[in-house]
């Protein structure tokens, strides 16, 4: 050993009784942790390769596994945690910028979780949702401020473009490359079962995924990987991403070595060649700017599809968000720092962004103030983990929220933050045929569709219990809310009153 | 031919327009309307006139010919067909252009031919008769950019940080190029008789569009640029 010598963060604890050296615990691993010993017939491990994906722990068909986090400690105090340690001796080791995956796993306050929801008692009737009927749908989209009348008197029904989605909740962009053909086709079947939308990512569209346009969000990025006429006509609506909550203000990086085959023909860039989107897009520089890619869009696709601007939540948020609502844009998306990612630097995850909670009330209020809440749907993201968070998102005044975690945790994913490495073993974040094919898209789409189902019910009963029996009933109505343990600053942002007021 | 008068037309009307049935149309009176033949397919299009932001974005196979200056972003994530500008460009030309061409006779403002792809015989072509201004082939992920230098003023063929970020593709420059400075990651060097013969086609058919003669501009020598490494951006991450 040496000085670079960084003690595993896991160690696999196998219960030699129950081992029958079968070998599936190798077979499963990608990292290759286990391995067998011809010599004393026996399996062994190398701590230092696990993950803690828990791959070998959910097949071993013993339970003769299990993965546990070593105790073996630095002399860690309360400001220099082992995990800060460790971060200085790697780049100490190798001069590198740090690397992770997923949302950002930092104790910051979630605002989620000091958030209670109001039920009816006694004053006013709470509601059956299994006996009575109660609408989940939402369509995004603007609306038009004012009752139009044609020349003859007749109302004009003509409204701009809409979304319709059986449920507030849509699959947030994950790219075809960051995650897999699999992946992407359980995300694509389960959108188009369940009546909501899917959304590409910058990484183009699979021509086997153009049939499942109409429950799919193309994205346009700033490094406009496979975007062209057909593929912004085959989507129910265009995606211009500026920033996501995982890194905002920084571009995505694909490397080279997930750039193959059908990824590299989707991105139309070579086999092996980084895929590199810019920071910024550079020919935005303002909202003139943004207004300018949102009607090319427009002009390209007829006005048929809603255009949808996604940003990360940052401090200006909501004066940004009031530029956008007058950009020509039709749905806001805001994604909130503890959005996932495939990769992205540590420090950015970690550090930048804020909260969508604080980030969505100051949104919603700015442009009711500003009269212009009408010009634009809001879609917020960045750690919605179940159906609660979702109706504190739609109380706060979101019109629907989008998820990415909790769907890739529905296909398999156990959280254990590597996606940047490619070798998922549960065929998600990962190009290799072998473990791809892990996934089976009727499965996964299944498991997605049992979840928002059950979502969707969780929903309902959160509604009846209010005595509301529309989802639109319940956009922005702050009264259902009460806040607990928090300051009287966080109350103001996030418009809400005090548990007991 | 049919003939749309764009003196009183906003860009969604002129688009209207175009979209009907027929192939060959001819702007007349353009007034720096936007978006003009935005994702068109399989349309011959003629502008009189100053087109403005956006001429041709995700031009999915349609020819224009603008027989003046064009602004801001022509080309902009163009797919295929061919894009003839009588004069200059503004900005951001062919800005994520994946295919077909784009001939310049003037010169063209920042960042022109920025994020270029290409995929196997699929190759997007930019040329620039004049120079070209900073941020010249940023971010170049594939394709060829020509910028020839054709008209003499007090301007060098290119601005400042030309191929910043360059990763795949190339770049020529008419000259020798030698007080040009290029950034650590790409190699400039002069271009051999294989690379001029590679770009002879596309420089033929530029000539015969303007009228020169492809023969007196590759009589004088090119400068290639090219990416050092596909994977510019290798090293720098550690797994945390």
């Amino acid at each position: 050993m040496s000085i670079e010598f960084i003690y595993p963060e896991f160690e696999v604890i196998r219960n030699e009784n129950r081992c029958i050296s079968c070998r599936v615990c190798e077979q499963q691993c990608a990292n290759e942790v286990h391995s067998y010993d011809e010599k004393h017939k026996i399996m062994t491990c190398d701590d230092s390769k696990c993950v803690n994906c828990q791959r070998c722990v959910s097949f071993c068909p013993t339970r003769a596994l299990k993965i546990v986090k070593s105790d073996c400690t630095l002399r860690e105090n309360a400001n220099w945690s082992a995990q800060t340690v460790k971060e200085i001796y790697k780049q100490a080791n190798s001069g590198g910028v740090l690397l992770s995956s997923m949302g950002n796993p930092k104790p910051l306050p979630v605002y989620w979780d000091k958030i209670l929801i109001n039920a009816s008692q006694v004053t006013n009737p709470s509601i059956d949702p299994l006996r009575e009927p109660m609408e989940t749908r939402v369509f995004l989209g603007k609306k038009p401020s004012k009752i139009q009348r044609t020349k003859d008197g007749a109302l004009d029904c003509k409204l701009p473009p809409q979304l319709e989605l059986s449920m507030p909740v849509m699959f947030s962009a994950m790219s075809y490359g960051s995650i897999s053909y699999n992946a992407h086709k359980s995300l694509a079947l389960a959108a188009t079962e369940l009546g909501i939308l899917y959304n590409t990512g910058e990484g183009g569209l699979h021509e086997d995924f153009y049939c499942y346009g109409e429950n799919t969000v193309v994205q346009v990025a700033s490094g406009r990987f496979g975007v062209h006429a057909d593929y912004l006509k085959a989507g129910a609506a265009i995606e211009i991403k500026i920033g996501q909550g995982a890194k905002p203000g920084i571009g995505g990086h694909l490397p080279g070595t997930k750039i193959v085959g059908d990824i590299s023909r989707t991105r139309m860039i070579p086999e092996g060649s980084d895929a590199i989107s810019p920071a910024p897009h550079h020919d935005i520089y303002s909202i003139e700017d943004l207004r300018q890619l949102v009607f090319s869009l427009k002009e390209a696709t007829e006005y048929k599809k809603p255009v949808i601007v996604k940003v990360a939540a940052v401090h200006n948020i909501a004066a940004i968000a009031s530029g956008i609502a007058r950009s020509g844009a039709d749905i806001i998306a805001i994604d909130g720092f503890r959005g996932g990612t495939g990769a992205a630097p540590t420090r950015i995850r970690d550090h930048v962004g804020i909260p969508i909670e604080l980030a969505l009330a100051a949104v919603d209020q700015r442009l009711r103030d500003e009269g212009i809440r009408g010009n634009v749907s809001l879609v917020v993201g960045g750690s919605i983990r179940n159906a609660a968070d979702a109706v504190k998102a739609v109380a706060l005044g979101a019109d629907a929220c989008y998820v990415a975690t909790a769907a890739l945790l529905a296909l398999g994913c156990h959280l254990c933050s590597t996606c940047q490495s490619g070798k998922c073993n549960w065929g998600i974040a990962t190009q290799r045929p072998e473990l791809v094919k892990r996934l089976n898209p009727e499965v996964g789409s299944k498991r997605l569709i049992h979840l928002m189902t059950a979502w969707k019910h969780e929903i309902k009963e959160f509604m009846g219990g209010m005595g509301i029996n529309s989802i639109e009933a319940l956009r922005g109505n702050r009264l259902m809310l009460r806040g607990i343990g928090l300051t009287e600053k966080e109350l103001e942002i996030l418009g809400i009153s005090h548990a007991g007021e | 031919m049919q003939i749309i008068d764009a003196a009183n037309l906003d860009y969604r009307a002129v688009n209207e327009a175009l979209r009907g049935t027929g192939s060959d149309y001819l702007i007349e009176g353009c007034l720096g309307q936007r978006f003009i033949a935005a994702g068109m397919s399989d349309k011959n299009l003629t502008i009189n006139g100053i087109p403005g932001n956006a001429l041709g974005a995700y031009l999915n196979n349609a020819n224009i010919t603008v027989n003046a200056n064009a602004q801001d972003a022509v080309g902009d994530t163009m797919n295929e067909g061919k894009i003839l500008i009588h004069g200059n460009v503004g900005d951001t030309a062919g800005y994520g252009m994946r295919g077909g061409k784009i001939f310049v006779q003037g010169n063209a403002g920042y960042r022109a031919g920025i994020h270029m792809k290409a995929y196997k015989e699929k190759i997007p072509v930019m040329i620039i008769g004049g120079h070209a201004g900073s941020f010249l082939g940023e971010y170049q992920a594939g394709g060829v950019i020509i910028i020839l230098g054709l008209h003499k003023d007090s301007k060098p063929i290119v601005g400042n940080f030309p191929c910043t970020g360059m990763h795949g593709g190339k770049v020529f420059l008419r000259g020798t190029c030698e007080d040009i400075h290029f950034p650590k990651q790409v190699t400039a060097r002069h271009a051999d008789t294989k690379e001029l013969e590679e770009i002879r086609k596309y420089l033929a058919e530029y000539c015969s569009d303007f009228g020169y003669s492809a023969d007196e501009l590759l009589s004088e020598p090119f400068t290639v640029i090219t990416p050092d490494s596909k994977n510019p951006y290798k090293q720098m991450y550690i797994a945390n």
